[in-house]
């Protein structure tokens, strides 16, 4: 575990809202982290809940509909106020993004050492020349066999594995800051996810990258990242050192999500016969909430609960939840539905 | 789970699957050749027992599932049904199949007709095979929809108005209204968030032992498969390479490749994650258009010993007649099995584990 020594990326008080005929959809709400220099944060939760419209924000490519308020820092640097022309410069430069289909986000009609030269030819202005060999060296840096010749090749005659390669590769080849991969294994198989897993974690050692993974898999989650954030409805219900988050949760939604994945590690009980449901489904906010936002699905919510949407409160050293009852209370297993 | 695996598989045979093959021609345009999607496989699913079949993209684990429906018409080999050969039944004729055996599939979205009612939906195999129709129809629909856990009131509905957990439900509904004796799932959880595939799995395991249907239960996601199943079969490239009870599969995986994929799902614990030694493997899972020669792992294994590998083609073999069954040259006769987390580990070094 990295103990982060400066702050890559500062979020605060984050909000993204969507307006269309059909009303407001409050995407993000008053989402607040940081990722310190070479550590990998996790953004965990269900489709739904925010985390992907949360780097779109970062990246500073949200749709038209959408109103993004609060700040981001990236080394100290203020993004939400920057012009199109000043975002673009830093995107690839200094915070890039990969993302869950590398079938549908690789340009088909160029090689993918065309793809990897553009981004250095563009940002770093290196000739035609210099970039492409520099574009077989980030294969080569991802893993990719035989990258002389592979270099010259079409994203279609490439595995799904591979052209993930290539998307890292085109995300670090200007070694930014932080890198946001947006469910980076979700569509790949076992042995090629622990591949790519494997790869960014080379990364952030040979980089010092700072990543934010987003992804709903908590394995994947305890496999790379130093530090979770839990993401529902837009708002983040508990974050803490993975370790901690993961041996003692604190909310409710945390234990929930825990206790709904089948743990062939531990030895059975009679409570391991059924896994843990979360009844029901997450809600689209179109108004701020006037109740803790898991109240409804929630087995704690009483009429304290539904109060007040409750802020994030300390409940252990570097550990916090947005509970108004959190604590490890044994779940009973397979609550009704 | 109260019954042990053992118990269950002495039940009679529902399924048996016998050297099934399933090519697929490929277009000249696109190269020519011949994908070998399945290429001579053995399972038999006994009654009331939960068979797991896993394997990465490509491995032909759906193809199986497709071929024992009939959606697909196999190559060669037989497919038997409660003793009745159903291989090349013609179209006309396959009716008392389609009651036998009912499939779910793995995008609840598009596997339901959008222009239907959900009840509708589930009464659809009912009028179809002309078992209930009217008051009795709606009566049974009603009692199956209950059973799957969804209201009364979501019977008036469309599809698009259901949650992607409600429609997996409704296809539940539908795949087991006419109580078949066999369920194929392809799939059923992976398009779901993780929450409500804990409810979708926890239904599955409560219907399969209310109804006591068997079920071949198509998956990529290990942990399920060995939360669920009484016995699992490995595939890779077209073969199984590794079968037996989930005790036998997971506690002492033989194949190295049932190994690896043990090895490459990580642990929702980041403690226990951290300290597992992980094999990754190199490579993508070469093209079954042109599988390798000998056995078809030997290009990733790390274990691999070169040329017998490359040369030899295993077969499954039932090591200690416990039905424990492997396709790997390296397994010894006592069934001991290289462990490739040590090769891994210690370079090339040969280390047997006792199995």
């Amino acid at each position: 575990m990295s103990t982060p020594t400066s702050t890559r990326l500062a979020v605060e008080d984050l909000h993204v809202r969507f307006d269309s005929d059909d009303g407001t959809v409050l995407a993000v709400n008053g989402v607040s982290f940081d990722v310190g220099e070479g550590e990998v944060l996790a953004l965990v939760g269900e489709s739904g809940c925010g985390k992907s419209m949360t780097a779109m924000a970062l990246m500073g490519l949200l749709p038209p509909t959408a109103t993004r308020s609060g700040s981001i820092r990236l080394a100290g640097r203020e993004l939400t106020g920057l012009r199109q022309r000043e975002m673009r410069e830093l995107r690839g430069r200094e915070i890039s993004m990969i993302f869950q289909e590398p079938m549908t986000s690789l340009n088909p009609v160029y090689t993918v050492g065309y793809l990897v030269a553009e981004v250095l030819r563009r940002h770093e202005g290196l000739s035609r020349r210099a970039a492409k060999e520099r574009a077989v060296e980030l294969l080569e840096l991802v893993r990719i066999p035989a990258p002389r010749q592979r270099v010259d090749e079409y994203p279609h005659q490439m595995s799904g594995g591979m052209r993930q390669r290539v998307m890292i590769a085109m995300a670090v080849a200007c070694n930014p800051k932080v890198l946001l991969a947006d469910e980076p294994t979700t569509a790949l198989d076992v042995t090629i996810q622990a591949q790519i897993l494997d790869i960014m974690r080379d990364l952030r050692e040979k980089l010092g990258t700072s990543v934010v993974i987003i992804t709903h898999d908590l394995g994947v989650v305890a496999d790379i990242a130093d530090r979770v954030v839990v993401m529902y409805a837009g708002h983040v219900v508990e974050t803490g050192v993975v370790d901690d988050v993961f041996a003692r949760p604190q909310h409710p939604y945390t234990i929930g999500l825990l206790g709904s994945v089948p743990r062939p590690d531990l030895a059975p009980t009679s409570a391991s016969d059924r896994l843990t449901e979360i009844p029901g489904i997450v809600p689209t906010l179109r108004q701020p909430p006037h109740e803790c936002v898991f109240a409804p699905r929630c087995p704690r919510a009483d009429d304290e609960c539904r109060r007040d949407m409750p802020a994030l409160v300390e409940t252990a050293p570097g550990q916090r939840a947005a509970c108004v009852h959190p604590g490890p209370v044994p779940e009973r297993a397979g609550a009704a539905s | 789970m109260t019954e042990s695996p053992a118990a269950r598989s002495s039940g009679e045979p529902i399924l048996e699957i016998r050297d099934l093959v399933k090519h697929f021609d490929v277009p000249r345009s696109r190269g020519g050749g011949v994908v070998h999607a399945v290429d001579g496989v053995d399972l038999t699913i006994r009654a009331g027992e939960v068979v797991g079949l896993v394997g990465e993209s490509g491995s032909g684990k759906s193809t199986i599932g497709k071929c024992v429906v009939r959606l697909l018409e196999p190559t060669r080999g037989s497919i038997t049904l409660h003793g009745r050969d159903v291989t090349h039944l013609p179209q006309g004729k396959l009716r008392p199949l389609r009651r036998q055996v009912h499939m779910v599939f793995q995008d609840p979205y598009s596997s339901l007709n959008p222009r239907m009612q959900v009840e509708q939906i589930v009464a659809e195999p009912l009028r179809m095979h002309r078992i209930a129709s009217g008051l009795a129809a709606r009566t049974r629909v009603r009692e199956m929809l209950e059973r799957v856990g969804l209201s009364a009131e979501v019977a008036r509905r469309y599809p698009h108005e259901l949650s992607g957990g409600q429609r997996q439900r409704v296809g539940l509904a539908r795949s087991l209204v006419l109580e078949p004796s066999l369920l194929v799932a392809d799939e059923p959880v992976s398009a779901l968030d993780v929450s409500v595939q804990a409810s979708i799995i926890n239904l599955v395991l409560d219907l399969q032992r209310d109804m006591g249907f068997s079920c071949l239960f198509i998956a990529h996601d290990l942990a399920t498969v060995q939360f669920l199943c009484n016995r699992v079969a490995v595939m890779y490239l077209g073969r199984i390479v590794e079968e037996g009870t989930r005790d036998q599969l997971f506690d002492a995986p033989r194949h190295p490749y049932t190994q690896s994929l043990l090895s490459a799902v990580p642990l929702p614990d980041p403690v226990k994650q951290r300290d597992r030694h992980r094999v990754v493997l190199a490579g993508d899972v070469p093209s079954p258009v042109h599988p390798p020669s000998g056995c078809r792992f030997h290009t990733r294994c790390p274990a691999a010993e070169l040329p017998l590998c490359r040369e030899q083609d295993p077969v499954l073999v039932d090591h200690r007649s416990d039905g424990h069954r492997s396709a790997c040259l390296l397994v010894r006769e006592d069934g001991s099995a290289p462990d490739i987390t040590d090769i891994t580990r210690e370079g090339r070094a040969r280390v047997h584990h006792q199995a």
